[in-house]
């Protein structure tokens, strides 16, 4: 291994080298809608002048700060934990604060994301999501009592649900998975990927009631496993293994 | 006409703190939760590394212990007895967290696993201690998910996406309700209450380099603020050591809890030489100091010279992959560095307000240096000041914080609930709010309000950081009172009824302003060094003349007046502050 120093001075040389000055031109078309404005979307074109390392959301900052203050989208952390600023871009659902120039340019599309109500701009309607999100019952259920500590929980049982632990309810499986476009009754990837993060906590003891409302017909057998999900997901979460564990369950298991 | 809706409790913010007293009213009385985001979008899901408590599941440990690196890591500013009872009450609301189904991480035996984290020591400074709870390092993220989750299995009302922009006191000045915008459609509503609950979160977004989001705005503050109600101890904001350089992204200090290090340019452990018994877990002031330090003496790195590095290549990359997950991956996504090969360039980010809207433990906001509460409203969370964190809050304290004093300020609230009537409205609630809102929509050409944030920033940032003296500090000032003038005439592009972000964007700016002012009015009286405030001019902390709290209020006329309130003494006796 590398001495720090020579390591820190490479990155510092990287770093350099990273950074051409004056930055990129970036080309952003946005799909814009506004009720108060007309009925129907249309596209704008906006020019931006961006460092490779900005991200997306920082660079519609910039468009609406400086250029269209009309121009609507929902963000907060801007790091990829709050799960705000889900949209489609270039063709795929991301969160626009996990994008950078680098990765998109330098021309790129913006679209609200499909198949939920689309308000203003890049702005939809989350609630039927959290509606899908509710009605599998989000919560620990156990009635076993309660103990005077922790209940126990071999790292093994806590590790077989991590993953599922880790949806921020962004949005962008569920909004990416043709089924949901196209049925309104599916309850949509996130919502699975929540039952699962309690069906499979040892903890739990609601399993057998959330796998039973996803057995009927708007549940996980809806899935076609197109993996639309598993590549929207902006936490890396395997979204089409934890539906297909779900199946397996109520197909096999102890429930 | 607004929309007047009644309850018998109003929460504002739906974070940790908000989502905590809710479901602690919601099961009382009819609570209604008013929240500008959606409740998993709030900041406390951005929390790292852990919730601290005095479990003892991986090593000896007491409450006892942790009050006193409370007090110790808050430069003694901390009102002991409020210290006391949170580190006590830390061990109950962490097996409630874990009991309504919070998946921590664990030990072989079953139990939740502990680690170490920055001021948390053994026997009073001996040697560094596991204390914190933790969950991966998205320990926020599971607790914002978890009290939602509650929220859910009780169905508690949420009002997402709906502004508070005032308060409103009855004659005798007592909270009876609040003005709400909603972003949906632009209207005004009037929430009348018995009790209301600020928990709005912090202002972080006044300083260019911050781990705060965008939301975080002092809305709270800034709105109590001009309804007369003081902010204490606004001097005492916290910049945590290890932000990712130029954007502030946290980089959690249980990166160095698990054996992190950090470097300077020359690759030297340079903490060795500022803390020799826990170097790199002291707490974070000192930390983000001694970076200043190594700057200032030409020691850092980067283009510019002013990064260090968080070095964690020697960790075991299995350790990494289960315990640092989130944090490697921001480095890698927004740095396009690879934390288990490089060092990660870091810098000091604006990161916590210890200081906010002044409560007692039971939540109440009390006013004047006599503590005098103001009936039926309360605070919890990083908008209010307890104080449990005085000058510098240990890392995890902040978690623990909110789901503590958030029960606690839902229990007294629901009690007082109970036991009174609605307050009288004003004749017109909503008319000072319809003429702020009005007078920004109607002005058709004016400042733009997106460059006097960037100004805002930029200067509080070269100015009111790590580092202050009365000459950055009046310089601020004045350049506060050219901003102020200037968000007089801002205009904004969207004068549309619907999800009209352009103005909410320009009103949390007023608030960001506000905020700033108490923050640099307050540090510029404070002639001493204390925790997170350092000045340069005023190097050592001064305890026969400033072992005191700040109280900030905005007079009638506009201007800010100070007053001050003794510090609640209790068993630690101020000593000098080595680590």
């Amino acid at each position: 291994m590398a001495t720090p120093a020579d390591a820190l001075q490479d990155s510092d040389r990287r770093e350099a080298g990273a950074r051409p000055a004056g930055g990129v031109t970036l080309t952003l078309k946005i799909r814009r809608f506004n009720p108060e404005v007309s009925q129907d979307s249309w596209w704008d074109e906006f020019t931006v002048q961006a460092d490779p390392l900005d991200r997306l959301v920082e660079v519609l900052h910039q468009v609406k700060w400086y250029q269209d203050g009309t121009l609507s989208f929902r963000r907060s952390c801007a790091h990829g934990i709050c799960g705000s600023d889900a949209m489609l871009i270039n063709g795929r659902n991301a969160l626009a604060c996990k994008l950078l120039v680098d990765d998109v340019g330098p021309k790129v599309t913006i679209e609200p994301i499909r198949g939920l109500p689309v308000l203003k701009d890049l702005i939809v309607d989350m609630d039927p999501f959290l509606e899908g999100y509710k009605n599998v019952l989000p919560f620990l259920i156990n009635d076993s009592g309660e103990p005077e500590r922790e209940r126990l929980q071999s790292a093994e049982e806590r590790a077989r649900f991590d993953d599922t632990t880790k949806c921020i309810l962004c949005a962008a499986c569920t909004t990416s998975c043709p089924i949901f476009w196209g049925d309104e009754g599916y309850v949509g990837p996130a919502a699975i990927v929540n039952a699962h993060r309690f069906i499979f906590d040892s903890r739990d003891e609601g399993g057998r009631e959330r796998l039973k409302i996803l057995s009927e017909k708007t549940g996980v057998f809806r899935c076609r496993t197109t993996f639309n999900c598993t590549e929207a997901c902006p936490r890396g979460i395997e979204v089409t293994k934890a539906i297909q564990e779900v199946k397996r369950s109520i197909l096999f298991d102890r429930f | 006409m607004a929309t007047t809706h009644t309850y018998d409790a109003l929460v504002i913010g739906a974070g940790g703190a908000g989502m905590r007293a809710a479901i602690e009213l919601s099961d009382q009385v009819r609570t209604a939760v008013i929240s500008k985001l959606y409740p998993t979008r709030s900041h406390t899901g951005a929390a790292q590394g852990g919730v601290c408590a005095a479990l003892g599941n991986t090593e000896e440990d007491h409450p006892e212990w942790h009050a006193f690196d409370t007090v110790k890591g808050g430069d003694y500013l901390v009102d002991q007895p409020a210290a006391m009872l949170m580190t006590e009450e830390a061990v109950g609301a962490v097996y409630e967290l874990e009991r309504w189904g919070l998946p921590f991480n664990r030990t072989p035996d079953g139990r939740i696993d502990q680690r170490r984290f920055g001021g948390h020591t053994a026997e009073h400074g001996e040697r560094p201690v596991r204390r914190a709870c933790y969950a991966a390092d998205r320990t926020g993220h599971m607790i914002l998910q978890t009290l939602y989750q509650q929220c859910v299995k009780r169905d508690v009302r949420f009002f997402n996406e709906f502004y508070c922009l005032d308060l409103l006191r009855d004659a005798e000045g007592a909270a009876s309700g609040v003005v709400a915008y909603e972003l949906a459609t632009g209207e005004l509503h009037v929430f009348r209450a018995k009790s209301i609950v600020f928990a709005t979160g912090g202002y972080g977004r006044m300083f260019s380099v911050t781990s705060n989001a965008h939301a975080l705005t002092g809305d709270g503050p800034a709105v109590v603020w001009r309804r007369g109600v003081p902010l204490e101890d606004m001097e005492m904001y916290q910049f945590h050591p290890t932000g990712l350089a130029k954007l502030g992204v946290l980089l959690s200090e249980a990166a160095r809890g698990e054996g992190g290090i950090v470097l300077n340019r020359d690759g030297e452990r340079f903490m060795e030489r500022y803390a020799p018994t826990i170097k790199d877990l002291a707490p974070r002031d000192m930390v983000s100091r001694a970076i200043y330090q190594e700057i200032k003496e030409g020691r850092g790195g980067g283009p510019n010279g002013d990064w260090a590095f968080l070095d964690i290549r020697h960790l075991d990359p299995a350790l990494i992959e289960e315990k640092l997950p989130d944090i490697t991956e921001f480095a890698r996504v927004y740095l396009k560095v690879e934390p288990t090969k490089e060092p990660v360039p870091i810098q000091p980010t604006a990161h916590y307000a210890m200081g906010g809207i002044p409560t007692d433990i039971d939540g109440r906001v009390v006013t004047g240096p006599e503590e005098t509460p103001i009936p039926g409203l309360y605070a919890a969370g990083e908008c209010a000041c307890v104080s449990v964190h005085g000058a510098n809050r240990l890392g995890t304290n902040s978690l623990l914080d909110i789901v503590v004093f958030g029960r606690r300020a839902g229990v007294d609230a629901a009690r007082h609930a109970k036991e009174t009537s609605l307050g009288d409205l004003p004749d017109r609630p909503t008319e000072q709010t319809l003429s702020m809102l009005n007078a920004v929509l109607e002005r058709t050409e004016g400042d733009n309000g997106a460059d006097i944030r960037k100004e805002l920033q930029d200067r509080m940032f070269d100015l009111a950081f790590v580092v202050r003296t009365e000459e950055s500090l009046s310089t601020m000032q004045e350049i506060l009172g050219g901003l102020h003038e200037r968000f007089d005439r801002v205009a904004i592009g969207d004068k549309g009824a619907l999800y009209n972000t352009d103005l909410m964007e320009t009103v949390e700016l007023g608030y960001l302003l506000d905020c700033a002012e108490a923050l640099v009015v307050s540090a510029r009286a404070r002639t001493e060094s204390r925790g997170g405030h350092y000045r340069d001019d005023h190097p050592l902390r001064d305890d026969a003349n400033w072992l005191r709290h700040t109280l900030a209020y905005r007079d009638d006329d506009g201007s800010i007046r100070l007053d001050f309130k003794p510090v609640k003494m209790g068993p630690y006796v101020p000593m000098e502050r080595k680590y």
